[in-house]
């Protein structure tokens, strides 16, 4: 093999890992840019459906929207949590407050984190929270159990073809890695 | 393009002056442990990718066989789910992969006249290192707690539940990918600088320029899996949230970021088949392949839409009707592309005068049970109806049909056309064809029925199943079995067609001769061909 072909073939191998380096940043670059895509297509990022929104009451319209509220346990066995009413109706722009039930059914302490989700995804943006037992983690004592209370307003200007919002909450045990911080 | 590459005489006697020469080569295992030559790592990465086919194969024998009845009969559900995850990790890469790149080492320096691949010492080291990736990733079948069992996929929050298998499954993927991403650089470098004299891009035989678009693919894609299986990892052990909800990551960006891969993926298993089709139908056909300018750019094309549309796997996660629209419509686009190659395989057979020795027969089998996975596919990218197709056996239908009779079928297809090469002895007509009759007659027994199966309803990945779909999983199970026993008979005919038979002569297949520079080398391919570079007019 002459010198010169060697050279050619250093260049473009060098090229060639360049490329792949890059593809593996584009990998961990995909996920800033997923939030992006999410706030650009309207699902609200990850993080601003665990902050509290402020928002004020509005006028009063004779429009109606059924709030339906569900809770999920992922880990098996460790949770008793459910909302304390299935669904209500709500005027868009006024404030209402409703309760979830969480019991810690295990002997030690724990502490919970509760993820919120709301459908249609299109809702997202329309549905604020003001106060919410999902913005900060929740400690209990081995089997206690007690009431949490969620505060939001649909926003008026929600789309007109949603006549019902599903508020979901996933409740789950923080390793214990994150829980020390 | 014109495909008749003439070499001058004087190159072809000196190549074969060349052939008995051994240039102190090493000997016994050192030959092959230390082995630069790309004949001999070739040789090494197709013997890799047929154990690693009875391997994957016996997992699919054993699925197979508890799907035979309805009820538990064989193995417990977790080990049905290591069974599935495995089989398919070994197929996509330990069976698939390392055999189109096992023809590539072998066929890509004789294709476009090079002495050898470009980077012979990288080429070592990526063989040796699949090895260790799949020694890894079969032990870890092994250890208590048992194997990856959360689908070839790995999607979270699932794959997080592993045990201690998890570490090794994920370092075994890094180890195949570091070594994919080494070979194609390999094989990208050999393309663009080794060219013989006159050879074009435009020149190229179409299984280089399907392999050269592959190479690119594996680049940009094999790190974001990488990447993905890594986040994973930190996700497990050191309190990373990327996919995790409990500190605010989101399992659904895993299924972004994996399919960004996943998607180029199956293109990488079937460009390679596309490759070695477009070969042998014009030599079969003994006319020119049909539209070869518009086959290199229906592979560019397909390998580009490649990139955009991988959310079609993720149909059902709730997107927003946009992008339901925007990923259904770029998939249908996909249909373009391959539709020009279906054609043009079709035309190159019109009017030819046609024979059907073996890789004939598995091309054409190729090609039409390619085209039915095809229009399968074209089904599910509708997204409405993908939502009743979604993790059905419909799907389990389509992917193995067009990567069984698809890329499998290609694969050997390859094999028959350039054994003779290879060893230098035509292998058993008869056995062949028995091998080609038994494989196409048993794989759409295997996979027919399991259209039927989707539709009515059978979800995927599952060890037991309602009663209504006994007679359909039987009858894939009957043709699950023939078609691993007709296996057998492929290991037979190439270890007889390597002990000895009939002296292949140096162009092997009566129409072979215009169609590519490796038929103007002896039979057997000398260790050391082109040492002066062939022209090509």
């Amino acid at each position: 093999m002459n010198e010169n072909l060697r050279v050619e073939n250093r260049k473009l191998t060098r090229q060639l890992w360049l490329m792949a380096v890059g593809a593996f940043g584009f990998g961990f670059a995909l996920i800033p840019l997923y939030d992006v895509m999410c706030d650009i297509t309207g699902y609200g990022n990850r993080a601003s459906l665990r902050e509290a929104s402020t928002v004020v009451e509005t006028a009063v319209s004779d429009r109606r929207v059924t709030v339906e509220m569900i809770s999920a346990t992922p880990t098996f066995g460790s949770w008793e949590f459910h909302p304390m009413a299935a669904s209500m109706v709500v005027e868009p722009g006024k404030l209402y407050e409703t309760k979830f039930y969480a019991k810690n059914l295990q002997e030690q302490s724990v502490t919970a984190q509760a993820i919120p989700s709301i459908a249609p995804s299109q809702a997202t943006r329309f549905f604020h929270k003001t106060e919410c037992f999902c913005f900060t983690p929740q400690h209990f004592e081995g089997l206690e159990g007690r009431e949490m209370s969620v505060r939001f307003i649909v926003d008026p200007d929600l789309p007109g073809n949603v006549d019902r919002v599903t508020l979901a909450y996933s409740m789950y045990t923080m390793p214990q890695v994150a829980a020390a911080q | 393009m014109s495909s008749v590459h003439s070499v001058s005489a004087a190159a072809a006697d000196h190549a074969h002056d060349h052939a008995h020469e051994d240039h102190g080569a090493p000997t016994g295992w050192r030959r092959w442990l230390f082995a630069t030559n790309h004949k001999d790592i070739g040789t090494m990465y197709l013997l890799f990718s047929l154990i690693m086919f009875f391997i994957g194969g016996a997992m699919a024998m054993i699925i197979r066989a508890e799907l035979f009845q309805p009820g538990l009969q064989l193995v417990d559900p977790g080990f049905f789910n290591m069974m599935t995850t495995v089989h398919a990790l070994v197929m996509v890469f330990g069976a698939v992969m390392p055999a189109t790149v096992g023809l590539a080492n072998w066929m890509l320096p004789l294709q476009v006249g090079a002495p050898d691949m470009a980077l012979p010492r990288m080429n070592n080291f990526s063989f040796w290192l699949l090895v260790a990736a799949f020694t890894l990733l079969i032990l870890s079948l092994f250890v208590p707690g048992g194997g990856p069992a959360a689908g070839w996929t790995l999607y979270p929050p699932l794959v997080i539940q592993t045990g201690n298998s998890l570490p090794m499954a994920i370092f075994a993927i890094h180890l195949a990918g570091a070594s994919s991403i080494m070979g194609s650089i390999n094989i990208i470098v050999t393309i663009m600088n080794l060219r013989a004299p006159g050879m074009s891009l435009l020149k190229m035989p179409l299984f280089t320029w399907t392999w050269l678009i592959t190479a690119y693919l594996l680049i940009a894609v094999m790190p974001v899996f990488a990447g993905a299986v890594t986040m994973v990892l930190t996700d497990h052990f050191f309190g990373t949230t990327f996919f995790s909800a409990t500190g605010g990551g989101d399992p659904v960006l895993y299924q972004h970021v994996f399919w960004f891969f996943g998607h180029p993926e199956v293109y990488i298993m079937i460009l390679p088949a596309f490759g070695i089709v477009s070969e042998i139908i014009p030599t079969f056909s003994r006319k020119p392949l049909f539209g070869y300018d518009a086959m290199v750019f229906a592979t560019a094309s397909i390998a580009f839409l490649s990139f955009i549309v991988w959310a079609h796997h993720m149909f059902t996660t709730g997107m927003p009707l946009a992008g339901e629209m925007f990923f259904m419509l770029s998939t249908m686009l996909i249909a373009v592309p391959t539709g020009v190659k279906v054609f043009n395989w079709t035309a190159t057979m019109w009017r030819g005068s046609l024979t059907f020795e073996p890789p004939m027969l598995f091309s054409l089998s190729f090609l039409f049970l390619f085209t039915i996975g095809g229009f399968s596919g074209l089904m599910m990218s509708i997204a409405p109806v993908d939502f009743q197709y979604h993790d059905t056996y419909f799907i389990v239908a389509h992917f193995h049909y067009v990567l069984v009779p698809g890329a499998v079928f290609a694969i050997m297809a390859g094999v028959y056309y350039w054994l003779p090469k290879w060893t230098g002895h035509m292998y058993s007509m008869t056995l062949a064809k028995w091998h080609f009759w038994l494989s196409t007659i048993f794989v759409n027994i295997l996979f027919f029925p399991q259209h039927f199966l989707g539709l009515a309803g059978m979800p995927r990945r599952i060890p037991d199943y309602a009663t209504q779909f006994a007679e359909f999983n039987m009858i894939s199970s009957i043709g699950a079995f023939g078609f691993g026993l007709s296996q057998l008979l492929f290991a037979y005919i190439i270890w007889a067609c390597v002990r000895g038979g009939e002296k292949a002569s140096d162009k092997v297949w009566d129409g072979a001769d215009p169609h590519g520079l490796e038929w103007t080398v002896p039979s057997p391919a000398p260790h050391h061909t082109f040492d002066v570079p062939p022209v090509v007019k």
